[in-house]
């Protein structure tokens, strides 16, 4: 375990904090740079999804994970980023131009959702989210001069001061790659300032925080803004992944994934975003390889062990037949969120805090370390 | 003028429905503080179950009725015991991501067993309809009505003048000091969860005919009953009715008269101004805790 001699009050707020981060983060970075020319270009498309599911996580993690304002309507905020990104473009507006005014124009919306989210707490602004949510989809739908309505919208490829930058390329997936750790500096300095203290104290308790001299209106302003400025960023990313948008992309469901990617990653810090993204794009080509190999693989299993190859047979079919159920992706899904919430509230993030921690302490380890504290159901009505 | 009443009684019963699901959220709440985003998915399984009692079955319509309604009053107390207990008193948004999963679970694994096919029962109210001078109501929609306003008033006289009623306010209010005053929260809570399972059978059964049965008609009819559980304010059981009566009303009235898509939005925006001015809902309590 390695002990740091501080020497500096500066030394709390570093961003890296000892040689150790210089070499795992380089050494990431590099995988990363690396990645493009050692994978096939399925695998590259899928990473470049997780940039961008990435992206949304560390915007959701500043506004539920830090501030403690819960959003189940960041499909939207998508939604806005890629419209604003794919009118401008038609307009014939360049890229360096759209796309920060996507981010802005985004912002200013997810502004505007924080002024109603002041006086709501809990249950109140998530169904309050849900409804902006719902109606911006509708308008979408309606908006037929701007959005074409529901015969959607093509992207066309993005036109960098000349250079294009098809979405299959590898400057694509710098460009996410960029627009990434972007987000993620941002985030870790806002934690570093006042603005994300301020946030803090309003997720730990708001009555506290106001006795403190928070402003608990332009704090929470301020965190919708920054969350929804980043997920439009996203959004412009994501219009010019899919060259086309239409507004039944951008459902509830969308939503809920990505809460699932901060519940799974963890919603405590940036990593878990991280790892939460590459949880949930990675889970489709998972469950489509299992449908494939499992079958086999059983069937192969069940005859070294004896059984009558006809019956093998039928296990097999039986077998593909479950795996190819309609809605088998929906369940475990669901199974995958009831998991999680039970048996690994704090995510991935959380697990591999734990496992460090096990081999950094190793024999003196104890369990209770991360036990959650029993808390008692309070009402929250009167608060 | 005949118009605009026949639209406002269908507007009613649409309500009712609403309100009917709303009423199963409102329960929950107001006995743990829980919000079950699966409620809808319990209604659509109560829809399932009845169809199999009676459809593949072949019991009487009451009997199959009442089967389904104890059924999902046992499957609502076991989801309790599984998924709910541990996590009780954890935050709330960790608690509702719970009972999402549990819905898209739900879906999914019935969509499985029953097929993607809507399905259909013979009910005793499936035809027929009352006429009040020009006005016409089916018999189904009646059924609805009827059943909303019963259920209301019997959860209303039973949370505010039972002792189980009492216990289960307390207990919302605070589980500890509830648990202190020797009040079985345990059981309060796995009550809660069958009764709520129970009145979501219900709605699934009388729906059955209008909506037909099938796997995605609890994420549809759920979306639309909790902005109307919101709108009452969540821990009011009158306000969850008079809530999914004015979604229903609201979203009748626009789909008939104002230009097409407005139909679907108006609820939520509506939702939005009344949450603007009474962030706790039109029923709410809105104490603020003084420090």
């Amino acid at each position: 375990m390695r002990f740091v001699f501080k020497t500096d009050y500066d030394q709390d707020i570093r961003l890296l904090k000892h040689s150790g981060y210089w070499w795992s983060y380089g050494a990431l970075l590099a995988v990363l740079i690396a990645f493009p020319y050692l994978v096939g270009s399925y695998l590259q498309s899928q990473i470049v999804f997780v940039f961008i599911y990435a992206i949304v996580g560390v915007a959701l993690i500043i506004l539920t994970g830090f501030t403690g304002q819960a959003s189940l309507g960041h499909a939207a905020f998508l939604a806005i980023g890629a419209y604003t990104a794919g009118f401008l473009q038609s307009q014939g507006i360049s890229f360096i131009v759209y796309f920060p005014a996507a981010a802005i124009i985004t912002g200013a919306v997810g502004a505007m959702v924080g002024f109603p989210a002041l006086r709501l707490s809990g249950i109140y602004l998530v169904i309050a989210t849900i409804a902006f949510a719902f109606i911006v989809e509708e308008i979408l739908a309606r908006w037929e001069s701007v959005t074409h309505g529901n015969e959607g919208m093509r992207v066309r490829t993005i036109d960098f001061l000349g250079q294009p930058i098809p979405r299959d390329g590898d400057a694509f997936y710098f460009l996410c790659l960029l627009v990434l750790a972007g987000s993620i500096l941002l985030a870790l300095n806002l934690l570093r300032s006042p603005t994300g203290r301020a946030f803090i104290a309003i997720r730990d308790s708001e009555t506290a925080a106001k006795s403190m001299g928070i402003d608990l209106a332009g704090y929470k302003v301020k965190s919708f803004a920054i969350s929804a400025a980043l997920t439009g960023m996203a959004g412009v990313l994501f219009a010019h992944k899919m060259s086309f948008i239409s507004p039944e992309m951008f459902t509830l469901l969308l939503s809920i994934e990505f809460i699932m990617v901060i519940i799974i990653g963890g919603a405590f810090g940036v990593h878990g975003a991280v790892l939460g993204a590459i949880f949930i794009v990675m889970v489709d080509p998972f469950l489509t390889a299992l449908k494939d190999d499992v079958p086999v693989l059983g069937a192969s299993l069940a005859t070294t062990l004896g059984m009558a190859p006809d019956a093998a047979g039928k296990l097999r079919d039986t077998m593909s037949a479950i795996g190819s159920a309609a809605g088998l992706k929906g369940a475990i899904y669901g199974l995958i969120i009831m998991m999680f919430i039970l048996f690994e509230p704090y995510g991935l993030y959380g697990r591999w805090l734990k496992v460090k921690l096990f081999f950094q302490l190793f024999p003196l380890y104890k369990k209770a370390t991360f036990k959650r504290q029993k808390t008692y159901v309070k009402s929250e009505r009167n608060r | 003028m005949l118009d605009f009443i026949q639209q406002l009684v269908s507007g009613i019963a649409l309500g009712c429905v609403y309100g009917l699901i709303a009423l199963g959220f409102v329960l929950i709440y107001k006995a743990t503080e829980v919000v079950n985003f699966a409620q809808g998915d319990l209604m659509m399984l109560g829809g399932f179950f009845v169809f199999t009692f009676i459809g593949l079955v072949g019991l009487d319509y009451w009997l199959g009725f009442l089967f389904a309604v104890c059924a999902m009053a046992v499957f609502g107390m076991a989801t309790e015991r599984v998924l709910i207990r541990p996590i009780l008193g954890y935050p709330q948004f960790s608690i509702v991501m719970a009972t999402i999963g549990l819905g898209y679970f739900l879906r999914s694994v019935a969509g499985m067993i029953w097929g993607t096919d809507d399905l259909k029962i013979e009910t005793p109210f499936s035809t027929g309809v009352l006429k009040l001078g020009d006005l016409v109501i089916a018999h189904d929609k009646l059924s609805v009505i009827v059943a909303t306003v019963i259920l209301c008033a019997v959860l209303y006289a039973f949370f505010n003048y039972t002792r189980m009623g009492t216990a289960m306010r307390a207990t919302s209010e605070n589980m500890l000091a509830a648990y202190y005053m020797g009040i079985p929260v345990k059981r309060v809570v796995s009550l809660i969860w069958a009764i709520s399972a129970a009145v979501a059978a219900t709605a699934g059964v009388l729906l059955a005919p209008i909506t037909f049965i099938h796997s995605n008609v609890g994420l549809a009819l759920g979306l639309k009953a909790f902005p109307a559980a919101v709108l009452g304010g969540f821990g009011s059981i009158p306000g969850a009715v008079i809530g999914g009566l004015i979604i229903g009303v609201i979203e009748t009235l626009a789909g008939f008269y104002l230009p097409q898509g407005w139909k679907d939005v108006a609820p939520y925006v509506v939702l939005l101004i009344v949450l603007l001015v009474r962030p706790h809902g039109l029923f709410g309590p809105s104490m603020r805790k003084k420090v």
